[in-house]
């Protein structure tokens, strides 16, 4: 990294980095040992599923993938059998990580109230890898998190990748800084005491005003004379890169005309947007299908109350027969249960109205699409992250139960769940 | 409401389908005959229909009891208020909306029966309400009456953490057993006086809706359904439960799995919830699904409940199916829906399986019971079909979708109330 100086204090602190990556590493040297899944049925997720399908692993990635017969599996490999596999799963937005299980002040690092725009704040500073709700995620298959700060301020931070494996964040990341999370609507206002915004028209304001005044400081840090350049500042730094795309903006919006003032605002600025949550979908589907913008829709079976008190189980169905790509998510729960699994999500979607292939691959391979890190998870392919989610049945049923995760190679779950 | 009427005149009967009746093994191509809101008739193909009877054709359908869920909060606004800890003279009855959505989503979810309680904020919050989830105009109409000819429904207490408050809540544990069992104490000096009074009205002591309340809970013919979490907060409640000889249904019980047999031997049913992750509150944090089957096994019946809108009506055929995924037998799990529940509502001899004789509260299935993929076609309360999959605006409080959270706005946006019902 550029910002690495070589004082004694850094020197100090790479050497002790050095120390801890070491005991890691051997540590999960063991653990990771070249590994065979062999599956009633596969599902790649790349292609038909595969009947008595076998993926091999070797070290973090995947070696092969095939039917079992014609791919063999090489001597000293650990056999792992079981009825189903798929790819691990992928939670497209969630906030497990930063609000904790136990719902107390200490574990609750979903939302900065100090000021609505805030998009310097990243999730990995507050993320904890060891929440026992990232285990029991892990426990039913998700491998992946999209996650952060949770919808509730006008910009709230940004969004990071990464993987449910038991491990320090800084070795468990994918992407540090994916999206720059934002709600619209009456979710995203200041409340009492005359602070703003206030309304969801001043709300809609201020966020096209803080895209104005970032633009400008983007032209002029971009000056030739370094002294009429702008300091340094972190929050127009990051609407910067909303604005060149670097880094869509993921908007939290419900309500139909809160969806429409999102689309507005991004066809201002020529924003990359991502829809999150939606609730009001069906009522302005082809407004969202001409934006060619991807959805992250609601939990199926999440509460319809307040701004989302429109929302139907049927919801992901009609975005796929409309032909809007989307994803499925967990979303954030503020009381209990504390957070959703978008395992059964997606079970709820396919008993209403999507298909089975189509649910999966929206905790899937979809998901990995929408993310931008298709080229590592999503599907069971060569080369990809070995991430893998088993089960003895019909992943989507009640009565099924996860018997095995694997995370980057790693077999972190065998107990049945 | 002319549907009502069909129900009470002209026999319904089913034919074709697989039954569930509980209380006995399962029937294929079964035939179910109600009249007169009652269950006329169960048994196999060869079943009798009578003639005038309105036959529907259930072939590749499954029928099973209405559920009963022990622990709801649909459609109420509040029960005690914040003025103190133990409120038991105030009833739920007072503040229900009959024409709220969650009861329409309720029948959608295959409830027929639900114990409509107060918060657990307070250690003693109120009078619950059991109620059948007819079509009604008022909250009178959603009423039993249970056998001492009073309206059927319990006392909600809670222990723990949630009634713990600035005074005059308690704010410890022990305070909040000590003030509960003051007031217990009150209440028998109370019963004893009127005992004593022997019919006097000179020697009676001044009416007191709270104690009077607490008197038939001390009498057995009000049961407590408790909210308790911690292994220690149910082994209190077993407590005081000797010391006063109150009936008793433990609802919640997260940690029940760390005292199965402590709760066994007290011979107390326990009302489960499932949730789709561990925490949200302190008192949650080692809730697991597990609960259901380490219950049975210990002996203790075991019902489930929604808390809805903790867990959606909706779905409570899955909070059953989660028990099974964590080793409960399909068995119980089945009872606990139907049985088990009725039993803790003392209602028994009206409700929870299919019987002759007994209530016609069944629904109609599109398949197993525990699975993901099937769907509540119809409800069906005292022969009155209250949910119908194929009426569009049912349909709508199955799914959800635009009006679905405001039953006006429905009626305004997309249906005709009244064309539809006549």
């Amino acid at each position: 990294m550029k910002i690495f100086k070589l004082d004694r204090e850094s020197v100090r602190r790479g050497m002790w980095l050095a120390l801890v990556m070491m005991v890691a590493f051997s540590e999960t040297r063991e653990l990771r040992a070249q590994l065979a899944i062999r599956a009633g049925v596969l599902h790649t997720m790349a292609g038909e599923p595969i009947p008595d399908g076998v993926v091999l692993v070797r070290g973090r990635t995947i070696e092969a993938v095939g039917k079992a017969g014609s791919l063999v599996i090489p001597e000293g490999y650990r056999v792992i059998r079981a009825r189903v596999a798929t790819p691990g799963l992928i939670d497209a937005h969630s906030a497990v990580g930063l609000s904790g299980m136990l719902n107390q002040s200490h574990d609750q690092e979903q939302l900065e109230r100090s000021a609505p725009v805030q998009p310097e704040l990243r999730a990995f500073d507050g993320y904890n890898a060891r929440d026992p709700l990232i285990d029991w995620v892990r426990s039913l298959g998700v491998t992946t998190l999209h996650t952060g700060h949770a919808p509730g301020a006008l910009v709230s931070g940004q969004t990071m990748i990464v993987k449910t494996h038991p491990a320090n964040v800084d070795r468990a990341i994918v992407n540090p800084a994916a999206m720059i999370a934002s709600t619209l609507g009456p979710g995203a206002l200041a409340g009492e005491g005359g602070k703003s915004p206030g309304t969801v028209a001043k709300a809609v304001a201020m966020v096209r005003a803080e895209l104005i005044k970032a633009s400008e400081y983007a032209r002029k840090r971009a000056g030739a004379d370094p002294d009429k350049r702008p300091a340094r500042d972190l929050k127009l730094e990051a609407l910067t890169r909303v604005l060149d795309g670097t880094q869509p903006l993921l908007i939290s919006v419900d309500r139909h005309q809160d969806i429409l003032a999102a689309l507005r605002v991004a066809a201002e600025f020529k924003l990359k947007v991502v829809l999150d949550g939606v609730a009001d979908a069906v009522l302005v589907l082809e407004a969202i299908k001409a934006s060619g913008f991807p959805v992250i829709v609601h939990p199926t079976m999440a509460r319809a109350s307040a701004q989302r008190e429109n929302l139907s189980w049927e919801t992901a169905a009609r975005l796929k027969e409309a032909g809007i790509p989307f994803a499925l998510q967990s979303s954030f729960e503020g009381y209990v249960p504390k957070t959703r699994v978008v395992l059964f999500e997606a079970a709820a979607a396919a008993a209403n109205g999507l298909s089975f292939h189509d649910a999966l691959a929206s905790i899937t391979i979809d998901a990995a699409t929408l993310l931008g890190v298709a080229h590592r998870v999503g599907s069971l392919e060569v080369g990809k992250d070995a991430d893998i989610a088993l089960y003895d049945g019909d992943p989507f049923e009640y009565t099924s139960h996860c018997v095995g995760v694997v995370v980057s190679g790693v077999v972190t779950d065998q107990d049945p769940k | 409401m002319t549907l009502a009427a069909t129900g009470q005149e002209r026999a319904v009967a089913f034919r074709g389908a697989t039954i569930v009746p509980i209380t006995g093994p399962v029937i294929e191509d079964g035939v179910i005959v109600v009249r007169a809101g009652r269950i006329q008739s169960v048994g196999g193909p060869g079943t009798a229909i009578p003639g005038d009877a309105e036959v529907h054709d259930a072939r590749g359908k499954l029928i099973m009891p209405g559920l009963i869920d022990t622990h709801s909060h649909v459609d109420i606004d509040g029960g005690a208020d914040r003025s103190g800890p133990i409120q038991a003279g105030v009833r739920i009855l007072d503040a229900i909306n009959v024409r709220g959505s969650g009861m329409q989503q309720a029948q959608a979810g295959g409830i027929t029966t639900a114990n409509i309680m107060p918060g657990s904020g307070h250690l003693i919050s109120g009078q619950t309400l059991y109620i059948k989830l007819r079509d009604a105009n008022s909250v009178e109409q959603l009423m039993v009456t249970n056998r001492f000819g009073r309206i059927a429904g319990g006392l909600k207490m809670a222990n723990g953490t949630n009634s713990r408050r600035d005074p005059p809540f308690p704010g410890t544990r022990a305070k909040s057993a000590a003030l509960v069992r003051e007031k217990f104490i009150a209440a028998r000096e109370y019963r004893d006086k009127i005992e004593r009074a022997g019919g006097n009205p000179e020697k009676m002591p001044a009416r007191d809706l709270l104690l009077e309340s607490l008197v038939e809970v001390l009498n057995r013919e009000r049961v407590v359904h408790h909210h308790t979490h911690r292994h220690d907060d149910i082994l209190t409640v077993l407590r005081l439960q000797r010391e006063f000889g109150f009936r008793v249904v433990l609802q919640h019980v997260s940690e029940g799995w760390k005292v199965a047999d402590e709760i066994a031997e007290a011979n107390v049913p326990c009302s489960i919830i499932l949730l789709d992750s561990p925490g949200g509150k302190l008192e949650a944090r080692d809730v697991d699904w597990k609960t259901g089957g380490v219950l049975e096994r210990a002996g203790v019946p075991t019902a489930f409940h929604t808390d809805d809108p903790v867990t959606d009506s909706r779905l409570f055929l899955r909070s059953a199916a989660f028990a099974v995924r964590a080793g409960m037998s399909r068995k119980a799990a089945l009872e606990g829906l139907t049985l088990v529940p009725a039993r803790m509502l003392d209602l028994e001899d009206r409700l929870g399986s299919l019987e002759v004789g007994k209530d016609a509260d069944f629904i109609v299935l599109s398949g197993d019971p525990l699975s993901v993929y099937t769907k509540v076609l119809e409800t069906w309360v005292e022969g009155v079909l209250v949910f119908d999959r194929n009426r569009d605006k049912d349909h709508l409080w199955a799914t959800g979708g635009y009006g679905a959270g405001r039953p006006r706005a429905a009626q305004l946006c997309c249906f005709n109330e009244f064309e539809e019902d006549r």
